[in-house]
């Protein structure tokens, strides 16, 4: 069971525009892909994956609704209560990897640099909409020889998406594994993408969740339970799947568009 | 040779363990990735007329023993949930079509969709002990319960099952108001109306401040309720509550279950515990030369 704990928030980053990290002591093993349950009191109970696994644990928060916005006005002292660890993370693989971050994807993604911690052997592209909201590139560099950035605007990067980016990086070098997170939308082209130049990965969902531990039904995604069989699938897995990048399921269960 | 097989009221099931309502049954796929894992049969979300979203999280607080939920009923709504159903039918799971309303007609009317829609008995949410107007508000109430029952009775041709909440000092007179009604079986126990507080915060956990407890917290409670209605009932009793092991569904089953549900083990032992519970029984059958459970049926009754 995951009792639910209250932290101490120890440092507070900005990370970009409407970013946020939250660093705080949390002493569970967690694999990286892996979330926990955001309690703000009053408000709501959020997903997030975590963003830092080493002993100072950490959030990255992208400043849309109102409990993301209470969250980032937290400061250093203020407590926030979790539950978790939940969910399959993404696997440590060994081989040449690409690790493909879009916009606030790049939180679930990092940590797998990092625990890799072999910076010939992963290579990483980011992409966001504009410069201001490009996150972790100079965390990024650290692990990685071979990091590159796309912006939609152009205004950092290559011009264009960040699946534009990923495959002009598989066209340059063979990769063994792509790593992924980021809006479905772009999973799904990146998913086809990699499959075009023979490269398999594994790529984190995000869908809307009550329970966390696999009993509600909320986050199903053609029967599968992204909070307990995910929230990382392999590709091969979400290609059985004819909801992945089409629909999902709204807090009634009724199904809708992406 | 040992046989798992049991007859609920005419609904034939190859083994007696059944999804619960409210556990991953929103879905057609869901449904189906239960009775893959084993099922004898799976109950379906409890559905009403409209969609309804629900309560805003936190709606569940993990506890050492169980579960705390204030989901809401959140369901997509009867005319929309054909399909879900259709697809878990025609992948060969037998489905019980759980329904929640707020007065009799309606539980006729969603009922009758249900029949419609292909599922092998229909279970009345007369229980959910934390939303107003619906579930255990009625289902403490003899009167009521009878005029829903057989309202429902009256729209259908399957089985129908009520599903009956713990909540309640007068559990006996609605067992037998179930079965005045022509009720086909009960189902006991619904969760137990219950709530946590969170004392950093200083407030409730649940949004919606009381919610329902279930898992091993309850089986006592559970066990209680089908002994004494096993006394004063004829018609077959469904066992839900805390079961998460063979033992425990036997323990049903001598208090007089003729088959149980199974819904918070999912979450703390995963999708594989109605086939770990089912070979479980099956061994405890051959080792002690038991044909069929059906035997062992309220055999803890003096």
């Amino acid at each position: 069971m995951h009792k639910l704990a209250f932290l101490r928030i120890k440092e507070t980053v900005v990370e970009g525009k409407g970013f946020k990290t939250l660093r705080f002591m949390f002493n569970r093993k967690v694999r990286p892909g892996q979330f926990v349950m955001v309690w703000i009191p009053g408000v709501d109970e959020i997903p997030m994956s975590l963003s830092y696994l080493g002993r100072i644990k950490g959030i990255t928060i992208r400043e849309v609704g109102e409990s993301t916005k209470i969250l980032g006005s937290l400061k250093v002292g203020d407590s926030m209560a979790i539950r978790g660890p939940f969910g399959r993370g993404f696997e440590r693989l060994s081989g040449k990897t690409l690790l493909v971050c879009g916009g606030a994807g790049a939180a679930a993604v990092l940590p797998i640099a990092e625990e890799m911690d072999n910076r010939e052997r992963v290579d990483i592209a980011i992409g966001a909409r504009t410069k201001d909201e490009l996150i972790f590139e100079e965390r990024s560099k650290m692990y990685s020889d071979n990091v590159r950035t796309s912006t939609d605007d152009g205004s950092e990067g290559c011009e264009g998406t960040v699946v534009d980016l990923a495959e002009h990086m598989m066209k340059e070098r063979k990769y063994d594994f792509l790593q992924a997170c980021g809006p479905e939308s772009m999973l799904s082209s990146l998913l086809k993408v990699g499959k075009e130049h023979g490269v398999s990965g594994q790529f984190s969902l995000e869908r809307f969740m009550r329970c966390g531990v696999g009993i509600c039904g909320s986050c199903v995604i053609n029967g599968k339970r992204v909070c307990t069989d995910g929230p990382v699938f392999w590709g091969e897995e979400l290609e059985s799947m004819s909801d992945f990048g089409r629909s999902k399921r709204d807090e009634s269960g009724q199904k809708i568009g992406l | 040779m040992a046989s798992l097989r049991v007859n609920v009221a005419g609904l034939i099931m190859e083994n007696p363990t059944i999804l619960a309502s409210g556990i991953i049954g929103e879905t057609g796929e869901s449904l189906l990735s239960a009775y893959k894992a084993g099922a004898g049969a799976v109950v379906t979300k409890s559905i009403g007329l409209e969609a309804r979203k629900g309560y805003s999280n936190p709606t569940l607080v993990e506890l050492p023993f169980g579960y705390l939920n204030a989901m809401g009923l959140p369901n997509p709504g009867i005319e929309s949930f054909g399909e879900e159903v259709l697809l878990a039918v025609r992948g060969g799971a037998t489905v019980i079509g759980s329904v929640f309303a707020s007065e009799a007609e309606v539980f006729a009317q969603l009922s009758s969709k249900m029949e419609a829609f292909g599922v092998s008995a229909v279970e009345l949410n007369l229980s959910c002990p934390h939303a107003s107007g619906y579930g255990m508000e009625l289902g403490v109430d003899p009167g009521v319960v009878r005029e829903i029952v057989l309202a429902v009775k009256k729209s259908v041709t399957i089985p129908v099952f009520v599903k009956l909440t713990p909540n309640t000092h007068r559990i006996i007179e609605i067992a037998q108001a179930v079965q005045a009604a022509g009720g086909d079986s009960i189902v006991a126990i619904n969760t137990v109306k219950a709530m946590a507080i969170s004392i950093e915060a200083g407030r409730p956990i649940l949004s919606n401040i009381f919610g329902g407890l279930s898992g091993p917290a309850v089986k006592p409670i559970g066990l209680r309720c089908v002994y004494e209605m096993y006394d004063v009932v004829d018609i077959p009793i469904i066992g839900a509550g805390g079961i998460e092991t063979w033992q425990d569904a036997l323990e049903y089953i001598m208090a007089g279950a003729v088959a149980v549900q199974i819904g918070s083990g999912i979450g703390r032992r995963g999708l594989n515990i109605f086939k770990e519970v089912n070979f479980g029984l099956e061994r405890y059958l051959k080792s002690r030369g038991i044909e069929s459970l059906g035997e062992l049926v309220g055999t803890a009754h003096a």
